[in-house]
């Protein structure tokens, strides 16, 4: 317990570029920017191959094999090809990460849905784009939000460890800290991270609450 | 490239086996321990927690809330957090990958109990099967599939997760990428990444022959 009032107790770690506000907003930045991206990339994409059902194949196999992907290799491989010149190479491998939850989750979510309501829509006269804008999209929007909360977990974790190889956030004060044996810094951190995480967490539940469709998570019926 | 750098292949066979402590065989046996220990004890531990989900539905909701708490902790400050009490041991990241492992396993257990058809379950209790001989000869067979589905992504997840344990000097494979950081060098990268996802890919596709030995009936079906 003394780690941690050495280190929320210490004001220089509330201030400047190196204080906690400021770690924060960066890991809060880097996370959401990988996130936005990878939802801009996977979303359409999952789409797209849901709707018209081709390519699905490809989309699982490459999920799972990105899943065995390290992520500490992932981040030391493009720094090392690219360099260190811009958060560029550290940025890319964030996204590459965090496509696959989101993308097999979109597609999952956009097969699975009943035929019949599907061909229902048809029948009422709504061309694919409106099926897929009004009865697919809220139908599976549960296993959308549920890639976007996974990819978050993800995204928020991986940036952590990508402290190690320069990018600033929250892990700098484990990185850091652990590099040079100051617990406190490593300790505090380490909470700090984690309370982010829950936060992140309770977030997406709670957005998954008031948008899904009271329908279809039937709360009314 | 002769008096180069070392090219890959002639960097994997000089490190290979080098008779320390951070050869490329050692690191890849300690990556299997860090692994597997994991997986097995995430089972053993999640087969009796989802049955007893399934017998006292009550317990369902708190297990799952808490699997999906522990599930968003990110593993380097558990790591990290864990040293104090494990200290620079495999054991600090055989933990949390446990858990990681059983926030995947539990529901997968309770879902492939909920699987059984209720007529299966009823036909077995008046054949007079004891609660027992039904778990084991009837509903544990009948959700094995969905066990190994969740298994499937325990093992692949495990397998790369066990590289973040190289920021605290146990990452097995892992340790090549921190290797090849401090000394800037491509090959370490490479073996690392390639035998990770190879390790996951064999791991991967133990489980599906496990399952197809396991399931015989299942294919069976298809077939028919």
């Amino acid at each position: 317990m003394n780690w941690l009032t050495d280190f929320f107790g210490n004001p220089e770690n509330w201030t400047g570029p190196g204080g906690i506000p400021m770690r924060l907003l960066e890991h809060l930045e880097y996370s959401v920017l990988a996130l936005v991206l990878a939802v801009l990339i996977a979303i359409p994409l999952g789409l797209l191959i849901g709707h018209t059902g081709k390519g699905g194949v490809i989309v699982v196999i490459s999920a799972n094999l990105a899943r065995a992907l390290p992520t500490l290799g992932m981040l030391v491989l493009f720094v090392l090809l690219l360099g260190t010149a811009s958060i560029l190479p550290v940025i890319i491998p964030l996204v590459l990460l965090s496509i696959p939850p989101i993308l097999v989750n979109t597609f999952e979510g956009i097969r699975g849905v009943d035929p019949e309501l599907r061909d229902a829509a048809y029948g009422m006269g709504l061309r694919g784009g409106q099926v897929l804008g009004r009865v697919l999209v809220p139908v599976a929007l549960p296993l959308i939000l549920l890639g976007l909360r996974l990819s978050a977990i993800q995204v928020v974790a991986t940036t952590t460890v990508a402290a190690y190889v320069g990018l600033g956030g929250l892990g700098r004060f484990v990185i850091d800290g652990f590099a040079t044996k100051e617990y406190a810094s490593v300790v505090g951190g380490s909470v700090l991270i984690v309370l982010f995480a829950l936060v992140v967490q309770l977030a997406f539940t709670l957005v998954q609450r008031v948008s899904v469709s009271p329908g279809v998570s039937q709360r009314i019926r | 490239m002769s008096d180069g750098p070392p090219t890959l292949w002639e960097w994997f066979a000089r490190n290979w086996d080098t008779g320390r402590v951070g050869s490329i065989s050692n690191l890849l046996s300690d990556h299997l321990v860090m692994s597997l220990v994991p997986i097995v004890a995430a089972l053993v531990l999640s087969l009796p927690l989802g049955l007893a989900c399934v017998r006292f539905r009550w317990l369902y909701q708190p297990t799952s809330g808490l699997m999906n708490i522990l599930y968003a902790l990110p593993s380097l400050p558990i790591f990290m957090l864990l040293i104090s009490v494990t200290g620079l041991s495999q054991t600090t990241v055989i933990i949390p990958l446990t858990f990681y492992a059983m926030a995947v396993l539990i529901p997968s257990v309770v879902d492939g109990l909920g699987a059984v058809p209720d007529h299966v379950r009823q036909s077995a209790v008046a054949m007079g099967f004891t609660p027992v001989r039904r778990l084991v000869q009837v509903e544990l067979p009948i959700a094995t599939p969905v066990v190994l589905a969740g298994l499937r992504v325990v093992a692949v997840s495990s397998i790369s997760l066990v590289s973040v344990g190289a920021l605290i000097g146990q990452g097995g494979l892992g340790m090549l990428f921190t290797r090849a950081y401090q000394n800037p060098f491509l090959p370490p990268v490479i073996v690392g990444i390639v035998g990770i996802v190879l390790l996951a890919l064999v791991a991967d596709g133990l489980l599906v022959l496990a399952q197809r030995l396991l399931t015989p009936w299942v294919r069976a079906r298809r077939a028919s």
